[in-house]
C-alpha cells in the first residue's frame, strides 16, 4: 500500500491534512459500470486504536455531502467533525474502545478519487469524463481500503441517509466481513420521489453556463448558481414541516413588510440561500451529479438477488439494528420498514427502532437523546458478543 | 440461578414453560423484562416485537434484538417455524383478530404461549352484576370507550376457540389474586371463577 500525503490535485483539497491510500496499483478495480479504475486515491480518517487482534473497527460511512471528518475538528471548516455527536470519547461510538475509520467516498471531493480529481491519463481534471460510480463501487474501493490496513472483519458497519445504503451494501456484499450492521435513515432502494428530487438538483447544475458541459475546472469557472440551487432544493427535503414552521415560520429576514420583489423577505428564503452559497465553497458541482446518481442507481435486493430483500440476506449472521426517525419525509420510516420485515423474513438478527422526532431527516446528525441511548446499548450489547466488553 | 433477578409472576409461569437454550419471539415484548429474562437466565435466542417506542428504545438499549413494529401488521413477515416460542403476553385483548393472531403464532413457532386477564374472574362477574357497569379495576384500568382491549374474554371462551381453531392446549394455568397457580385442567368452572389471569402453552396438531 501507499498512503502518503500524495500530490495536491484537487481545487477543493487546500492542503488540509487528511490520510490518503492509493488503491488499485496491482490490479484496477472494476467498476459497476464496466469501467476500470487504477490508481485511485481514497482519502480517510481513523480515530482510537486499533486492537492486537484486529476486531474492533467501525466503519463510518457518510451521507451525500458529508467527509472523512466524522469526529474531531474538521480542518477545512474548524468546525466539530460531523458526527461529533456520536463519535468520540465516552460518546455512543466510543473511540476509547473502538477503531473508527471513514472514508471520503469514491466520487467525492474531500481527496478521494472523484470528477475533481486529475485523471492521470490526461493531467487534467476529470469532469464528467470520469466513470459513473455506484454505492457498491464506493463500498468496493472502502474493502480494499480495509484489506490494504489488514482489516478482516469490521465490529461494525453505521452510516446514516446514503452512508445507511453503504452500510446495508456491506452486509449484503460481505457478510463474512461484517459483524454488526446499522442503517440509519435510509432506504434499500432510491424511491421516485427521491430520483426526482435529486434529478431536480442535477439539472439545475447542468443548466449553469458555467458548469461548461462537465469540464469548468478546465475553463477555470464554477456552476455556482447551479449547485446552489440543488442544494436548497435538497435541503429542504432534509427537514421536517415542523421544524420549518417552528425555526422560520413567515418571519420576514431584517425587514418590518414584505418588499413587492424577489429579495429574500422570508427567514427560510435567507437561510436556503445561505445553505446554497456556503455549500458551493465547500462541494464540487461534478461530485454532486456522481453521488447523487450513485443513490438513484441503489437497489438492493435486485442488485444482489431476484428483487426480494429476504432472499438477499437469508442466512445472515450479521446482527443488524434498523433506526428512522418518525417526521424524516426523506427517508420515510416505511422504508426503514421494508428493510427490517426483509430481515425478519430471512431469520435475521434484527432490531429496529423508529426514533419519534419532530427534526425530519436531519435528526440522525443532531442531538437526540432516545437514538443516542439506542445506538450505545446496541454496539454495547454487540461488543460483548464479540469479546470486546467482559460479560 | 440464585442471582436472577424476580419477575411478574405470571412472567415466571411462562418463563418456566421455555427450554433453555430455545429460539423464543416475544411479541408485545413491552419494555422488555420477560425477554432479558430469558437471555440471560435461560439463554434463550431471543427476539421481540413492540409497538411503543419508549419499550423498543428500552429493550434496544438493554442490548436486546427487537423489532418496533404492530403484531397485526408484522408477523406475517416472519418465515414459518422461525421459533421454539413465540409468547404473547397480556396483549391477545388488545388484537383487532385474536384468532388470526393465535393462528399466526402457531406459524411461526413450534409452540405458543399466551397469557390474558380473564374476564371470567368473580370479582369482574360481580362488577358487571352488580354495579351493571363495565369492570374498571387494577389490571383493567381503562373506560370502555378508551380502553385498548377491545377483545376480553374468559378462560372457557379462549379453551372454546383453541378447540375450534383445531389448537392443542399443552398447559393451562389459572393465576388467582394471591398470585397462586392453579391447573385449569383440575376444575375449569372454578379456575374460571378464581382465576384472574391465564397462562396457555398451545402448539398446532
Amino acid at each position: 500500500m501507499s498512503i502518503a500525503d500524495t500530490a495536491n490535485n484537487n481545487p477543493y483539497e487546500d492542503d488540509f491534512p487528511t490520510q490518503k491510500a492509493i488503491l488499485g496499483m496491482d490490479m484496477p478495480m472494476r467498476l459497476d459500470c464496466g469501467a476500470e479504475l487504477s490508481n485511485f486515491s481514497i482519502a480517510y480518517e481513523t480515530y482510537g486504536t486499533l486492537n492486537a487482534d484486529k476486531s474492533n473497527a467501525i466503519l463510518v460511512t457518510h451521507a451525500l455531502t458529508g467527509d472523512q471528518f466524522v469526529a474531531g475538528v474538521n480542518p477545512v471548516t474548524g468546525k466539530a467533525g460531523w458526527w461529533s455527536i456520536m463519535v468520540g470519547p465516552g460518546k455512543p461510538i466510543d473511540t476509547d474502545r473502538y477503531f473508527v475509520i471513514c472514508t471520503n467516498v469514491l466520487g467525492g471531493c474531500m481527496g478521494t478519487s472523484g470528477p475533481a480529481a486529475v485523471n492521470p491519463e490526461t493531467n487534467e481534471p476529470w469532469g464528467v469524463d470520469f466513470p459513473v460510480i455506484t454505492i457498491g463501487d464506493m463500498v468496493r474501493a472502502q474493502a480494499l481500503l480495509l484489506d490494504e490496513m489488514g482489516i478482516e472483519t469490521l465490529f461494525s458497519v453505521v452510516g446514516g441517509s446514503m452512508g445507511g445504503m453503504q452500510a446495508l451494501e456491506w452486509a449484503a456484499a460481505y457478510p463474512e466481513r461484517v459483524f454488526s450492521c446499522v442503517p440509519i435513515a435510509t432506504a434499500a432502494t432510491h424511491s421516485a420521489q427521491n430520483i426526482a428530487f435529486y434529478e431536480v438538483g442535477r439539472q439545475a447544475i447542468m443548466a449553469d453556463p458555467d458548469w461548461c458541459d462537465g469540464h469548468y475546472l478546465k475553463a477555470g469557472k464554477k456552476p455556482r448558481s447551479g449547485v446552489s440551487v440543488a442544494r436548497m432544493a435538497a435541503h429542504i427535503t432534509y427537514m421536517s414541516e415542523a421544524a420549518l414552521t417552528q425555526k422560520f415560520g413567515r418571519r420576514l429576514q431584517d425587514r418590518e413588510k414584505v418588499t413587492f420583489g424577489f429579495e429574500a423577505d422570508f427567514q427560510i428564503e435567507s437561510y436556503l440561500r445561505h445553505q446554497g452559497n456556503s455549500f458551493v465553497e465547500r462541494f464540487d458541482a461534478n461530485s454532486y451529479l456522481y453521488v447523487t446518481r450513485a443513490m438513484d442507481y441503489f437497489d438492493l435486493a435486485t442488485t444482489h438477488g431476484s428483487g426480494r430483500l429476504a432472499d438477499v440476506f437469508k442466512g445472515t449472521e450479521i446482527r443488524f439494528c434498523v433506526v428512522s426517525f418518525s417526521s424524516d419525509w426523506h427517508y420515510l420510516p416505511e422504508e426503514s420498514r421494508v428493510i427490517v420485515r426483509g430481515l425478519t423474513g430471512a431469520g435475521a438478527n434484527v432490531s429496529y427502532v423508529d426514533v419519534v422526532s419532530d427534526k425530519g431527516h436531519d435528526a440522525f446528525l443532531l442531538e437526540e437523546p432516545a437514538f443516542e441511548r439506542v445506538m450505545r446499548g446496541f454496539l454495547e450489547d454487540a461488543a460483548r458478543k464479540r469479546g470486546l466488553i467482559d460479560e | 440461578m440464585n442471582n436472577a433477578k424476580a419477575i411478574r409472576v405470571d412472567l415466571q409461569i411462562i418463563a418456566d414453560m421455555i427450554e433453555p437454550g430455545a429460539r423464543v419471539l416475544d411479541v408485545g415484548c413491552s419494555d422488555g423484562q420477560l425477554l432479558e429474562y430469558l437471555v440471560k437466565e435461560k439463554n434463550v435466542r431471543g427476539r421481540g416485537l413492540e409497538i411503543s417506542p419508549n419499550g423498543v428504545n428500552a429493550c434496544v438499549a438493554k442490548g436486546l434484538s427487537v423489532v418496533q413494529g404492530d403484531a397485526e401488521e408484522d408477523l406475517g413477515y416472519y418465515p414459518d417455524n422461525g421459533f421454539d416460542f413465540v409468547i404473547l403476553s397480556q396483549t391477545l385483548q388488545a388484537t383487532h383478530h385474536p384468532d388470526q393472531i393465535v393462528k399466526d403464532l402457531l406459524r411461526l413457532g413450534k409452540r405458543a404461549i399466551v397469557s390474558f386477564p380473564n374476564f371470567g374472574h368473580w370479582r369482574v362477574r360481580s362488577y358487571l352484576f352488580f354495579k351493571g357497569r363495565m369492570p374498571v379495576n387494577e389490571s383493567m384500568p381503562y373506560q370502555w370507550y378508551n380502553s385498548p382491549n377491545t377483545h376480553f374474554c374468559t378462560i372457557k371462551d379462549f379453551i372454546v376457540m383453541c378447540d375450534e381453531m383445531g389448537v392443542t392446549i399443552e398447559r393451562s394455568i389459572a393465576l388467582d389474586a394471591d398470585g397462586q397457580a392453579h391447573r385449569i385442567r383440575t376444575n375449569l368452572f372454578f379456575a374460571n371463577l378464581l382465576g384472574e389471569q391465564a397462562v396457555f402453552l398451545l402448539r398446532k396438531d
